[in-house]
């Protein structure tokens, strides 16, 4: 099986990547190749970075609170480009309720504070496992 | 440590002397030969599986006057004496408590105005003015890059307008305010100047803080705007022109806190932040001042986290190290210039989502440990940190822990209880001991700045970021409620404080009222001078204040100096 590619980004204003970085990684450490933004990105470089990196996977880490605005943004853009089997998934301080919503529109698990890496890990090789069998 | 008794007379001093000696090394065989017995016993004994340590380094077992003895009376001196290990009041809390600062701001100005009002009439002691990041970042509340994030993690603050209604009704002879600004520090800073000015009160007669230390902002907690070398030049221009017109004001806050809570262990943040504080010193000796002009009002900002000990002795070196450096490498000669004076906050990266109550508990004994450390004020996080922006409740339970340990616990009684302990006092001289040898690696790799530039200090910190992960991980670090203890959880039942998107509509509203009503020329006129000023050597604080007065906003000032001085790129790396 390929690596799988993830591109971990931080988006908005927000300048804690302790959380991204760690988390950047340990992906890395698990065999994934692993693309990090760096601080301040805007939701279409994200998505223009995501589209030409042809990653499978976007982590968004968000401590701010801006997580309505700028997760769905993501999503929108990378739909925009007909990439909807790229999976949308990330952490911070997200309210429940926030994750829900979120999760319902599509994106993948949001992960809180104190989740072992080994937990995120897991999911993103489960969902592409799944995803390989899907496309063969 | 040991203390030789005053001689009377001088034949009666020397057998007195040699008496004390010989007292002195049976005391010291007695006490070998007692730790040697000591040790086989503990050797036998059965100790649990596992690791002693505090940040990564091993701890004995015990401490003892052996141990203590490192340290000489010179190093210890007393409260408000060089080299102020012991403090830097002779009266300690008996004089004054510490000041009870809860940081706080969310969003609108009128919000966050009716919360300090909240918190002052619940016997908090001073302000502390958290902004948003649109604003950390310099950005209008009407800027495309602000969408989303007005007033989400603090207050919206574009002109002097919003600060005007910020403290509404509060009169700011009478408060002393801290402002965690960094990156568009000096203009928010002259917002407030401003502020105070509309309302009658002289900029002299003004207490607070400024955080404006872009160094650790680079390191650590990223709201930056401009490359290093101009905005070290804006801090100087700060120091320089407050002197004289702002002189009780607390020019920088030269922060451990952020560098903590990005990963660095306990010597880290020590040795870091006081660089940080060295390279402040040696531009403001570069522009030409005289130390003893700024350095007074040079204040700093330490975390305190999970290991007490350990945290209460960084506090202890930490001042002890200052006051040498200042004395010895930059000629101070102001006592004040000498003494480390700092806010603390309890390390908000301690703080669990998992059965959030428990922070509670975390949050007070961190509270105790930088009284015993002998901080000058202290905010105390909310157990609803990691879920949200804390509620109204939440805040009085974080106030009220400082006050039971302030009015309560007998703690604040005594200056510097800890002082003479053989673990405290030898931590406090270990920590200065791996400061100095991390002073002399960024000196090697050619000091702060350079060691920004190439990410040499930001990796030092990401390193030990993830070995605390991995610790946890492995289950070599215990953190109850997240790998241990670990209950299924109820839905929560504490309510979250939620910003609304309204904020963000109202604030962009009443940005366009407050630019159409302004002179519009004038803000022309004022940023226009601050542009030619900024391509000169001048300094710009009055440039700048102008623009505060004429109603230039927030972005339109940043701008007009980012034209001249460029942004800040930041390396990337993981």
């Amino acid at each position: 099986m390929r690596p799988i590619r993830v591109l971990v980004a931080k988006p908005g204003l927000d300048g804690h990547d302790r959380g991204a970085k760690v988390v950047a990684a340990a992906l890395r450490d698990a065999g994934m190749e692993v693309i990090y933004t760096g601080l301040h990105q805007t939701p279409e470089m994200i998505a223009t970075a995501a589209i030409q990196e042809d990653v499978d996977v976007i982590g968004l880490s968000i401590l701010s609170g801006a997580h309505m605005t700028l997760i769905p943004r993501v999503q929108e853009l990378v739909r925009a480009q007909g990439r909807d089997d790229i999976l949308i998934t990330g952490g911070g301080i997200i309210p429940k309720d926030d994750v829900d919503a979120l999760e319902h529109r599509g994106i993948g698990r949001l992960f809180g504070p104190g989740t072992p890496t080994t937990e995120l890990i897991e999911y993103i090789k489960e969902w592409f496992a799944t995803r390989e069998k899907q496309e063969a | 440590m040991t203390k030789l008794k005053s001689p009377s007379s001088k034949s009666a001093a020397d057998s007195e002397l040699i008496a004390t000696i010989e007292e002195q090394s049976a005391e010291l065989r007695l006490l070998r030969k007692e730790v040697a017995e000591w040790r086989k016993k503990y050797e036998k004994g059965e100790l649990r599986d596992i690791a002693f340590t505090n940040s990564e380094k091993e701890i004995q077992a015990i401490y003892t006057p052996l141990d203590a003895a490192e340290t000489s009376a010179e190093a210890l001196g007393m409260p408000g004496f060089y080299p102020y290990t012991r403090g830097i009041h002779p009266t300690g809390y008996r004089g004054r408590l510490w000041t009870m600062r809860q940081f706080a701001g969310f969003g609108s100005a009128r919000d966050t105005n009716e919360r300090y009002k909240f918190l002052l009439a619940h016997g908090q002691t001073g302000l502390s003015v958290a902004f948003d990041f649109p604003t950390l970042m310099g950005y209008d509340s009407d800027h495309p890059r602000s969408e989303g994030e007005v007033g989400k993690c603090g207050v919206a603050i574009s002109s002097l307008a919003d600060m005007q209604m910020l403290f509404d009704g509060i009169p700011l002879d009478q408060v002393s305010t801290s402002m965690t600004i960094n990156g568009p520090a000096v203009i928010l800073y002259c917002f407030y100047i401003a502020a105070a000015e509309k309302q009658g009160v002289d900029s002299t007669k003004l207490r607070g803080t400024i955080q404006n230390d872009i160094l650790k902002e680079y390191m650590a907690q990223h709201a930056w705007v401009y490359p290093i070398e101009p905005a070290l030049r804006l801090i100087v221009d700060c120091f320089e022109w407050s002197a004289e017109h702002v002189p009780q004001w607390n020019t920088i806050s030269i922060s451990g806190y952020h560098i903590r809570e990005a990963g660095a262990t306990a010597a880290q943040e020590l040795a870091f932040t006081l660089a940080d504080g060295f390279t402040y010193v040696e531009r403001g000796i570069a522009r030409g001042l005289n130390v003893d002009t700024f350095a007074p009002r040079l204040s700093f900002f330490w975390d305190i986290h999970n290991d007490f000990f350990e945290e209460i002795a960084k506090l202890r070196a930490a001042r002890r190290i200052w006051a040498r450096h200042m004395k010895e490498r930059y000629g101070a000669k102001d006592p004040r210039s000498l003494m480390m004076r700092f806010h603390s906050q309890t390390a908000g990266v301690t703080l669990t989502a998992q059965q959030p109550m428990n922070n509670i508990i975390r949050v007070a004994y961190q509270a105790m440990a930088a009284a015993l450390g002998g901080t000058q004020s202290l905010h105390t996080n909310s157990m609803d940190e990691t879920l949200a922006l804390p509620t109204e409740e939440s805040v009085q339970v974080a106030l009220r822990t400082q006050q039971i340990l302030a009015y309560e616990t007998g703690i604040p009684n005594v200056v510097d209880p800890l002082g003479g302990s053989y673990y405290v006092e030898t931590l406090t001289t270990e920590l200065e001991r791996e400061a100095e040898s991390l002073f002399e690696q960024i000196a090697q790799i050619g000091g702060v700045v350079r060691g920004l530039e190439t990410g040499w200090l930001q990796r030092r910190i990401n390193e030990s970021a993830a070995r605390q992960q991995w610790e946890i991980e492995q289950h070599r670090r215990i953190i109850v409620g997240v790998n241990d203890f670990v209950t299924d959880e109820p839905e929560l039942t504490i309510e979250l404080l939620k910003v609304t998107e309204q904020t963000e509509r109202e604030q962009k509203e009443r940005m366009a009222k407050m630019r159409a009503g302004r002179d519009n020329a004038r803000v022309e006129k004022k940023m226009g001078a601050l542009r030619e000023a900024a391509a000169t050597s001048r300094n710009l604080m009055p440039y700048i204040l102008d623009c505060a007065r004429a109603y230039c906003t927030l972005y339109e000032i940043r701008a007009a100096m980012e034209a001249v001085f460029g942004a800040y790129r930041e390396p990337v790396f993981f």
